[in-house]
């Protein structure tokens, strides 16, 4: 009886608040890949998303921002479904999705069907995203997978001295446009790419995989990810492997350079390249290292967020910035929002972005190795640092469009 | 065995053929012929090894859930929870102790309570009613891994290997001969084997037990019929209790077996309830050495596909299912 009377008391006293501050409300759907392999990606994207709110608040002139979550599982369907929900259901007005690469493209596909809408990619990477058909609708302040592999393939080979290598990817859109930009470079250098294995998104036995590659390559670069990745690098060592690797942009993160065990410890010296570098000295990536970790307590969070949580913030950051711009007027359509957001340059922890002609970001990418901090902890150290990187690679338009869709065999090993 | 000879000549002819065939390809030094057709031997003998490896976890989570099914006509679809909160369990324990084998020790212990909680507070009171059965423990699952994962987060979970059993020992299997004419022998991962051997130590003893003890002689006879054993006098409860929780104790360790050479995360619940189901399905209900074909032809065809045909491998599972449920619907080694 007292615990329904009490019951009652916080539901009249929740109502009464809400007349209180009866103020207007901008609804804002937020998807995470909060379930299935990238679990700890999506968990670590809504950290960012959080550190963007507490850096930046949630008021938009006399407006508030309301978030509402939906959680996804890296499939399409799972990221479409999430959307739909969001829009027909809790009536947002803007959102805030997808994490994941095949999720990117099918979100952009639904972003056309609701063309008075606007959609803030969160996190995902795919080429095709926003290259090919892109959504007029649809803002991408993160670079795509391709863009992030720049300068790892000149390191390997002109450092490293790495000439014959092999890779492993999971068998998906972002990882085809990751292995897209390494091979472009690599082989453009004069390298060689002998041999491309693609496994399916969340595989837990790699043993096979692994018994499969090759002994006579110089390196291997794995592209993978989340819980993929972990149970990788714990077979490999069960293997006993000791092949020299490379890294894709999720697979040298935070989200598996923090994971639990010493399976991680085969990765110390990896090279890799990606949006970001755990140990870059600007001072405006400092600041929202420590904002990150003030924000949450040392056992749920990374020691330093990882690229999810560092895409999150920026998109984030790049919709209440553009939002303030138009003092939060979402009329006719949303267009002077969405006109502020096309032309809005943010100052982005990892350096800064803004949007090309289709709405995608050109921004700073780190070649990285990976260190251990003495105290068991990896982390990635910068080796170099390459501003301005646009999605075409730097390459001539009409040639880039020549090279092909990164597929599981595009892009030819060959210079263009 | 004979009997099967006598009565199908023809089939009795391909086993063998097959079985002469697949050892050839394991012992033999592979002709160059052959390894540019299909690849290096090296590749070749580490995905049978994996496969029958991965069918050893399979079985260990499989063999719970058909014991229980044969005895008590109970679809418990809540078994993964088991497997999955054994893992956890193991998880837990061996960071707390940095005891491998402690670890297997206690999941076994507090997923057989959570078997007997299940049985006691939930079966006993729907005796018979298949459809209610599983519905609620479809419920039932849903709530245990929103707790889990409530309590245990996203993250995913790796049950440290004990260091004797990191790194791979070379097996006296040639792969390939060096130019010089030395040979090359197969290295595979130690953990593996060790949790391959313990898999088939467990089936023999179940088998054992099943077909030499008392008990076993009670829970055979249950099978067959339950009413007339207790009308005996057999305190038949008591030995569903005993079922239930070493079924759901299977599924505790191989929860940690799976933490130990793959990994835990929320959503590996549903991943090895579908397994074990394939499995009992393509070995037969109930069925102990059912479970064990069921369990090492899944895994082969998983680990096999995952190498040579990498973009359907997923498919190969299920086309085997279809098969054998258009083919033997009771499943391969069912008795009715």
């Amino acid at each position: 009886m007292s615990k329904c009377s009490v019951g009652l008391l916080a539901l009249s006293s929740l109502f009464l608040s809400g007349a209180a501050i009866a103020q207007e409300k901008i609804k804002v759907g937020v998807t995470a890949t909060l379930e299935g392999t990238y679990t700890v990606l999506g968990e670590d994207g809504m950290r960012g998303h959080q550190t963007a709110l507490n850096v930046l608040g949630k008021k938009i002139g006399d407006k508030e921002l309301e978030f509402i979550v939906a959680s996804t599982d890296a499939t399409p369907d799972s990221a479409v479904r999430a959307v739909r929900k969001l829009i027909e259901q809790d009536k947002v007005q803007i959102l805030l999705s997808p994490l994941s690469g095949d999720e990117g493209i099918a979100v952009k596909n639904f972003a056309k069907t609701h063309p008075e809408l606007t959609f803030i990619n969160a996190a995902s990477g795919a080429q095709e995203t926003t290259y090919v058909d892109p959504a007029p609708n649809f803002f991408r302040y993160n670079m795509d997978g391709a863009q992030w592999q720049v300068g790892l393939g000149k390191y390997a080979y002109d450092e490293k001295k790495y000439r014959k290598i092999a890779t492993v990817g999971e068998d998906y859109s972002f990882i085809y446009t990751q292995v897209f930009g390494l091979v472009l470079e690599f082989c453009g250098a004069g390298g060689q790419v002998t041999n491309r294995q693609w496994v399916p998104l969340g595989t837990k036995d790699f043993a096979s995989v692994i018994a499969a590659l090759p002994d006579d390559v110089d390196a291997i670069y794995l592209g993978l990810g989340g819980a993929d990745a972990v149970n990788f690098l714990n077979q490999y060592q069960q293997a006993g492997g000791k092949a020299h690797l490379m890294g894709g942009s999720i697979m040298i993160d935070q989200t598996i350079l923090s994971s639990k065990g010493n399976a991680k410890n085969a990765l110390i010296g990896t090279i890799a390249a990606s949006g970001q570098a755990d140990t870059w000295e600007d001072p405006g990536w400092q600041k929202f290292v420590k904002a990150y970790q003030d924000a949450f307590p040392p056992n749920k969070r990374f020691p330093s967020p990882s690229l999810l949580a560092t895409n999150y913030y920026d998109s984030t950051m790049a919709l209440i910035l553009a939002l303030r711009e138009v003092n939060g007027d979402l009329s006719d359509n949303q267009s002077k929002f969405k006109a502020a957001l096309a032309k809005i340059e943010i100052d982005a922890p990892n350096g800064k972005i803004k949007l090309d002609s289709n709405r995608q970001a050109i921004g700073t990418n780190f070649v990285t190795e990976v260190v251990d901090d003495g105290k068991g902890a990896l982390f990635s150290k910068v080796v170099k640092v390459i501003p301005n990187v646009n999605q075409t690679l730097g390459y001539d338009p009409a040639v880039f469009s020549k090279i092909g869709l990164p597929s599981r065999t595009v892009p030819e090993c060959k210079k263009y | 065995m004979s009997r099967f000879v006598e009565r199908h000549p023809a089939w009795a002819l391909i086993v063998i053929i097959a079985i002469a065939v697949a050892l050839w390809l394991i012992f033999a030094v592979w002709p160059p012929g052959l390894e540019e057709a299909v690849g290096r031997k090296r590749v070749f003998l580490n995905a049978v090894f994996n496969g029958i490896t991965l069918g050893g976890l399979y079985f260990l989570v499989a063999s719970g859930f058909t014991l229980i099914f044969g005895l008590m006509r109970n679809v418990n679809l809540a078994h993964g929870s088991l497997y999955l909160f054994g893992g956890y369990v193991g998880y837990a324990i061996s960071t707390a102790t940095g005891s491998w084998v402690l670890s297997f020790i206690v999941a076994f212990i507090l997923t057989a309570l959570v078997g007997v909680l299940l049985q006691v507070i939930v079966f006993r009171r729907m005796e018979g009613q298949d459809l209610r059965q599983t519905m609620v423990t479809i419920g039932l699952s849903i709530v245990f891994a929103d707790l889990m994962l409530w309590a245990c987060g996203g993250d995913f979970y790796q049950v440290q290997t004990p260091n004797w059993l990191i790194g791979p020992v070379e097996l006296p299997l040639i792969t390939a001969i060096k130019s010089s004419g030395e040979p090359v022998y197969l290295r595979y991962p130690m953990v593996r084997l060790v949790i391959f051997a313990a898999s088939v130590i467990i089936g023999v003893a179940m088998w054992l037990a099943l077909n030499r003890t008392r008990i076993g002689m009670i829970i055979r006879a249950g099978v067959d019929d339950r009413d007339i054993l207790a009308a005996t006098g057999v305190r038949i409860q008591l030995v569903f209790v005993l079922v239930f929780a070493f079924g759901a104790g299977l599924a505790g360790i191989a929860g940690v077996v799976g933490g130990t050479f793959q990994s835990l995360s929320p959503g590996e619940d549903i991943r090895f309830l579908l397994a074990s189901l394939v499995v009992v399905i393509v070995g037969g209900m109930g069925s102990i050495p059912g479970a064990a074909l069921g369990a090492l032809i899944i895994g082969l065809a998983e680990q096999l596909g995952s190498v040579y045909i990498p973009t359907y491998a997923i498919v190969v599972t299920f086309l085997i299912m279809v098969l054998v449920l258009a083919i033997r619907p009771q499943g391969l080694l069912a008795r009715r």
